[in-house]
């Protein structure tokens, strides 16, 4: 880049614009905003896992005080274009779409899905009047587990579907059988991988208002995509898409589960319309439990071939993916944990089929890593077990299997989810295991860990690597407009909760246009502000939305430069951009703000605007990523066990990740620990539990255990910066990688502070309980 | 339906209000609903989350658990009061400046705690600040930035 478009602002550890309002309690989220009359909405939900819906009873409910409307899919059915929410995602491996419905009617399958939807004065009436509405349900047997759900004769999820296979596909290449023939040792594990929710401290919420006036409904929701969840509103209401808004304000935390669009985004919109008042909801945190999507469980079958020195020849298995009740978000998850096992290793033959079970539980759809530390550990387990098995130390074992920097771009043979290869455009995978080793004093642990055990203490350590696939296309969207105030308003289809998004996109902006970004107005995830855009998913918002930005700033720039030139009578190139004012080289005199460049551009009747110049200060940008951008990294973790009580101690957590170029290295570091901390609960704690009717038997804290402060050792961040050629900045997506690693080195280092008791941990999350049984057992 | 209504006095943040409240709202309901201090959040509404912690006479409490008649008498700080004549308040600072902070939802309520301990504590050390710190869920930061703020104010530096 030159030096007149060097981001002067990136990399620098600039303070988050999004902090003074934080930080006075002003925020904006949807349970903060209040609108005239507005009323209150409680979902009426199934309470069993399975059955026929063969009545509602609502007349008590309508009848009680505060209440303004009932409503049921019977109600609901004569203003929706369809019963179901427009959302399905294309896979051809899917057997069955199973959109999910506004309500239910006449089945209910998973308990938490929602029938009947009342509205009322005050939450208090709302809540009083729901539990008045009676459910005649003829109960149906349960698809439970995963694995006897795909058994002949076993109950159907749904008595729609004929059988409860969502999906079955084979991720696969090489000559793998060939590779097992011939391998002198091949090694098999099951592992039963649970992953949890994504427990934004903020609930979901939805507010709509329908306007008389101009006919606009407007929708606030907790959305991570606002623009998917206008289409599908649009779609669902058939309405035009300028007579829908749809603004996600301050949102409290995504992590994946607020990219879905969920019946109740289309549900309260129809009520408020149907109603003629705004109606809100505010999810609460059992209804979080029970109806919002999270992951669940995978189970692996797979065995690994490797040769005398421990290089890896081949792997193969089976994936068993507990779904759930419907697709809102297809079958993204078990793809990403197929196609992330091979991380950053040469794996010459792979073979992995997959079959996706519908059950009776609430869908499971990505939260944080998505799918992928999932493949992750497997596969670092697999190599763990290689190294322990050939007796080669751990970290030896992954330097013989690591794709080399000299093989890079390295293309894999697999596909990514739209057919494209899978390619991986830059990183030195050893350097970045070695600079982990180094500074995690990898060398010295063994003499650390004898000395602990003369001590009484069980140290260990465990090492992780991974990669992430980031910067997921097809686009993202920035608009920057300057008018005559001077004020930069800079839009973007990008959706913000938390990541410091407007922050990083004002850097970018600010370095093109020379001025501070706090001078910037960033608009974030409003469907009023863009006409298209995504949001947020993939770890993708930094880099895609950033360099929209980027481009959308240099029109900008070479606009205000052009239209000075003739304002100023003088050549372009003898102009610059300083300050936020264009000025003639040497004459810091004759200058002309923004403002001043777009006051001229707004045109004055009558008059011809500066030749060759089109009307406005402003440039409108969609970037398309090409290809995904391979972030990497390593973890490297100590633990200390109790063999009595089967506690662990996390002692040290070190990260060396490569995520490109860094664009403020405070908010790298900010979704990273975000990251780790998910990834530790992920290891450690966090399961979310059915009963044996299928009912969510977690439905609260602690029952369902987060990380907390006192359980957690300092997190070391180091960083290593290989720009990515994809991305005019250089930058790759940061906010899965720390959680995609974690649950292995985590693991690892349990089982090595066990030794010379040879435990095999192949269940997560590893409670103490479960840790004494596998003690127990060795 | 009326409900039974009783009368309170509570002073929030400095200021005197006279109410009358139903005896089943809580206090977080009447801050954010009655007053319109939308900064004491809610994220659980059973106690375990942190995100509603006030002051109530300087101690903190969950403004969750908490009902709105049990505040008579009381004096309750919220976040919207930590401010003094507009500066904010040095923990407020330190939260930005050491990353503490991302979407902010729980940030309120950690705030309170850290007034809290603090307040009675000049000089906690790590251990003791992420003890107070176990009642709140964070699930963006990690607690770390926080834990860095509350140390860069251990023992006055």
């Amino acid at each position: 880049m030159t030096a007149a478009e060097a981001p002067a602002w990136l990399g620098r550890r600039v303070p988050r614009i999004e902090d003074a309002a934080l930080l006075r309690g002003r925020g904006q989220f949807v349970g903060d905003i209040v609108r005239p009359g507005m009323l209150h909405a409680r979902f009426v939900r199934s309470p069993v896992a399975h059955g026929r819906l063969l009545g509602l009873e609502v007349e008590a409910a309508r009848r009680a005080p505060g209440v303004r409307g009932v409503f049921t899919a019977e109600d609901f059915r004569p203003h929706l274009t369809s019963p179901e929410l427009a959302v399905a995602m294309p896979a051809g491996a899917i057997r069955y779409v199973v959109n999910p419905r506004v309500l239910a009617a006449d089945e209910v399958c998973y308990a938490g899905e929602a029938v009947a939807l009342v509205v009322a004065d005050t939450p208090h009436a709302a809540e009083d009047a729901a539990a008045l509405v009676r459910l005649d349900i003829e109960l149906l047997p349960p698809a439970l587990d995963p694995g006897s759900a795909l058994e002949p004769g076993a109950p159907r999820a749904r008595l729609g579907c004929a059988d409860n296979l969502l999906a079955r596909f084979t991720v696969a290449y090489g000559e793998v059988a060939p590779a097992f023939e011939v391998a002198p040792h091949v090694f098999r594990d099951r592992f039963h991988l649970h992953k949890g929710g994504g427990h934004s401290v903020e609930t979901r919420g939805v507010l709509a208002e329908h306007d008389r006036v101009d006919d606009m409904l407007t929708v606030w929701s907790s959305a991570q995509m606002p623009h998917r969840n206008k289409g599908v509103i649009c779609a669902a209401l058939g309405r035009a898409e300028d007579r829908v808004r749809v603004v996600a304000p301050d949102v409290g935390g995504g992590f994946g589960p607020k990219f879905v669009c969920y019946p109740e985004d289309v549900a309260v919109p129809l009520a408020a319309l149907l109603l003629g008042r705004p109606v809100r909801w505010i999810e609460d945190r059992r209804e979080n439990f029970a109806a919002t999507t999270a992951e669940r469980d995978q189970l692996w079958d797979v065995e690994v071939a490797a040769d005398a020195q421990g290089r890896l020849l081949g792997l193969r298995g089976r994936l068993l993916h507990d779904h759930g009740a419907d697709t809102p978000y297809g079958i993204a998850l078990p793809q990403n944990s197929a196609t992330n096992l091979l991380g950053p290793y040469v794996l010459p033959a792979y073979r992995l089929e997959i079959s996706v079970a519908l059950t009776n539980k609430v869908a499971a759809t990505p939260t944080r890593g998505a799918g992928r530390p999932q493949g992750t550990f497997v596969m670092e387990r697999m190599l763990d077990r290689i190294a322990d098995e050939l007796g080669i130390e751990r970290a030896e074992v992954r330097r013989r299997n690591l794709i080399p920097p000299l093989a890079m771009p390295y293309r894999t043979p697999l596909t990514t989810r739209d057919g494209a290869a899978m390619i991986y455009d830059s990183g030195d995978y050893p350097a970045c295991m070695a600079d982990a080793l180094r500074l995690a004093g990898y060398e010295d642990f063994r003499a650390r860990q004898k000395a602990a055990r003369e001590a009484g203490r069980h140290i260990g350590i465990g090492l992780s690597n991974y990669v992430e696939g980031t910067s997921r296309g097809p686009f993202e969207t920035a608009a920057i407009s300057i008018g005559p105030s001077g004020q930069v308003v800079l839009s973007t289809g990008a959706s913000a909760q938390g990541q410091g998004t407007a922050t990083v996109l004002a850097q970018v902006c600010a370095g093109v246009l020379d001025m501070d970004p706090a001078r910037i107005t960033v608009r974030t995830g409003d469907t009023a502000a863009i006409a298209q855009g995504l949001g947020a998913f993939a770890s993708r918002q930094g880099p895609v939305a950033g360099a929209a930005v980027l481009q959308a700033a240099r029109l900008v720039r070479e606009k205000a430069l052009l239209a000075a030139s003739h304002l100023l009578e003088a050549a372009p190139e003898d102009l610059e951009l300083v300050n936020g004012a264009v000025r003639i080289r040497g004459i810091p005199a004759d200058r002309l703000s923004l403002g001043q460049v777009a006051q001229v551009l707004q045109g004055m009747p009558g008059f011809p605007l500066p030749p060759g110049l089109s009307p406005g200060l402003s440039s409108s940008v969609a970037w398309q990523p090409e290809a995904l951008s391979y972030a990497n990294g390593t973890h490297v973790a100590e633990a200390m066990v109790d063999p009595e009580t089967g506690r662990i101690t996390l002692l040290r957590y070190l990260v060396v990740h490569d995520s490109g170029r860094l664009l403020n290295p405070s908010l790298a570091e900010g979704q990273i620990l975000g990251g780790v901390v998910h990834g530790i609960g992920h290891a450690l704690l966090e399961e979310t539990l059915f009963d044996a009717q299928g009912v969510p038997a977690t439905l609260g804290y602690p029952a369902y255990r987060l990380p907390s402060a006192p359980i957690l050792p300092w997190i070391e961040i180091h960083h290593r910066e290989t720009p990515t050629p994809l991305n005019p900045l250089g930058a790759k997506g940061v906010g899965e990688g720390g959680t995609i690693p974690a649950a292995a080195a985590i693991v690892a280092a349990v089982e090595d502070a066990l030794r010379p008791a040879r435990i095999r941990i192949t269940q997560l999350p590893i409670t103490p309980r479960r840790l004494r049984t596998l003690l127990a057992a060795a | 339906m009326s409900e039974e209504r009783f009368p309170i006095s509570v002073t929030v943040n400095g200021e005197p209000h006279r109410l009358d409240v139903p005896a089943r709202l809580s206090l977080a309901d009447l801050l954010r609903e009655g007053l319109r201090l939308t900064g004491t959040h809610l994220g659980c509404e059973h106690g375990a989350c942190g995100a509603c912690t006030v002051l109530v006479d300087g101690a903190s409490a969950r403004a969750c658990l908490m009902l709105a008649v049990q505040a008579d008498g009381r004096s309750i700080t919220t976040v919207e009061g930590l401010e003094r004549a507009g500066r904010l308040h040095p923990l407020q600072q330190a939260l930005s400046e050491r990353h503490g902070l991302q979407c902010g939802f729980c940030t309120p309520g950690v705030l309170m705690t850290l007034v809290e301990l603090l307040d009675a504590s000049p000089s906690p050390d790590e251990a003791e600040i992420r003890m107070a710190l176990a009642g709140h869920h964070c699930r963006c930061t990690g607690y770390q930035g926080m834990v860095d703020a509350a140390l860069s104010l251990s023992g006055g530096g």
